[in-house]
């Protein structure tokens, strides 16, 4: 792996995708240019091309994820990769080494792609970086979501969206609504806006749902739902992640919805042509109104759709820097 | 230096390979598909002079590239555009220059995953030599030879002229 960012390889190109945090604005520019024309793959009589053929994608999912297993997965078979699912116990103990372990058994079976989902942050850092001390950097790996730490192509399909939506991110005004704190897609969505130049990037929670110090990544924190999103052309709900949370940070999913919930008439402070996005899968009722999820200004299935054009243009540029 | 073959007139090798493909299309039931960049230029250039009443196609044929575990994505790597069903349609290929067919034989392969056309034609302005495929033209109103280290490429002017340029690899 280059000395520099552990992501590229030495003439600088993507080598892994880990983290957006540190990436260089040309690469994330690179990537959404790319994606543009995979999305094409889709109108075709043959929905197929043939750039990853005769390699081999292993999706490691040590967490469980319908939505992103199923884009990688349907990305990878779209460039022809031979795909092999793996969902993985992750209550085994001493999880560092089952992890190089299970990744070194695949790699003996000739993996050319790892793409990790894990509830720890760090486990596809550590994958990749165990891969590059032994020789092994031909093997690429994708972060699919690691704890807390990040999503890396749910952030750029968000950028994808963004762009496709408002063309140019430099007069946006952009707001990120909800569970910040357990959100790894938030910092990934923080990191690639700040960087693609949006001038004004929101976070609007709870504080008990803030990381302390969230501000030091370039955000205007709000506390105030209505406040927070008067004016603004986008709207990026997050989902409010239960199965994280550990004590009382809330009182309960109803009240949280009174303060914190996309209604009809908190979504008509931002501006009209505003556009609602949620990386899925939605709680209706809890962060989000049904009437908002379903409306005219909700671009959440479109995500989707994108979600596999910016992730297989990620693996053919991966699988295209050995 | 070595010594500079003169370059043919990209424009009037438009007109002769229109005039080469008038008897032989039908303008009613012909489709082109234009490669990037230049063969989609000459494309727009033949659809006009033979009146062609199918909105023709361009293709970006990177995704069939033979080089790409060499070489990687292109950069800039555009979306295909086929407007029309190729299935049992009379398409025709168009290009600027005909090299090495590895372009072609990308474009065959990306062609037949929107369908199957009933016939296939290739039509290009100039063909430079160095084949490594069995390709050859249907249409090809002029040929000439060029050293491998040198590339050939279709410019177009701000006013739409097209001409040839010569680059060091």
């Amino acid at each position: 792996m280059g000395a520099g960012n552990p992501q590229l390889n030495k003439h600088g190109e993507l080598n892994h995708l880990l983290t957006i945090e540190g990436l260089p604005r040309d690469v994330l520019i690179r990537i959404l240019d790319t994606a543009a024309p995979f999305s094409e793959v889709a109108e075709r009589e043959v929905k197929k091309i043939p750039l990853l053929r005769g390699k081999s994608v292993f999706n490691l999912f040590f967490e469980n994820s319908t939505r992103t297993r199923t884009t990688f997965e349907i990305a990878a078979k779209r460039l022809s990769a031979d795909v092999i699912n793996l969902n993985i116990n992750t209550s085994s103990a001493n999880k560092g080494e089952t992890l190089l372990d299970t990744a070194d058994n695949l790699a003996a079976m000739h993996a050319d792609m790892f793409v990790v989902r894990h509830a720890s942050s760090g486990a596809p850092y550590l994958i990749a970086q165990h891969m590059g001390a032994t020789g092994r950097d031909h093997i690429h790996v994708v972060n699919a979501g690691d704890g807390r730490h990040a999503h890396p192509t749910q952030g750029l399909l968000d950028m994808y969206t963004i762009r496709h939506y408002k063309k140019d991110f430099s007069q946006l005004t952009v707001a990120i609504v909800g569970d910040v704190l357990h959100s790894r897609v938030a910092r990934s969505q923080i990191h690639a806006l700040t960087t693609l130049g949006v001038p004004e990037v929101r976070v609007i929670a709870p504080r008990t749902l803030l990381p302390t110090g969230i501000e030091r990544l370039g955000v205007r924190v709000f506390n105030d739902m209505r406040e927070g999103l008067r004016g603004v052309d986008v709207v990026m709900m997050l989902r409010l992640q239960n199965e994280r949370m550990q004590g009382a940070l809330l009182p309960s999913t109803q009240e949280y919805f009174k303060s914190w919930g996309l209604t009809p008439e908190k979504l008509a402070l931002a501006k009209p042509d505003a556009i609602v996005m949620h990386p899925g899968p939605m709680n209706r009722g809890v962060e989000i109104d049904s009437a908002v999820a379903d409306g005219g200004q909700a671009v959440i299935l479109p995500q989707v759709t994108f979600g596999i054009a910016v992730r297989m243009a990620v693996m053919a540029m991966l699988a295209g820097n050995s | 230096m070595p010594k500079q073959p003169p370059l043919p007139d990209a424009e009037a090798l438009c007109a002769a390979l229109a005039a080469a493909m008038r008897g032989h299309v039908d303008p009613a039931a012909t489709a082109l598909v234009g490669i990037h960049t230049g063969g989609v230029w000459v494309a727009e250039r033949l659809h006009a002079a033979l009146g062609l009443k199918i909105p023709s196609g361009s293709m970006d044929v990177s995704f069939y590239r033979d080089d790409f575990n060499q070489r990687g994505l292109h950069a800039n790597t555009r979306a295909s555009h086929i407007p029309f069903d190729v299935e049992g349609a009379h398409v025709i290929i168009v290009d600027d220059v005909l090299y090495t067919g590895r372009t072609i034989r990308a474009a065959m392969n990306e062609l037949f995953d929107f369908g199957r056309p009933a016939r296939l034609d290739l039509a290009v302005l100039t063909d430079r030599g160095g084949r490594e495929l069995p390709i050859a033209p249907t249409f090809c109103p002029h040929s000439m030879s060029l050293p491998a280290s040198q590339m050939l490429a279709l410019e177009r002017a701000a006013d739409g002229g097209l001409s040839f340029r010569v680059m060091e690899k």
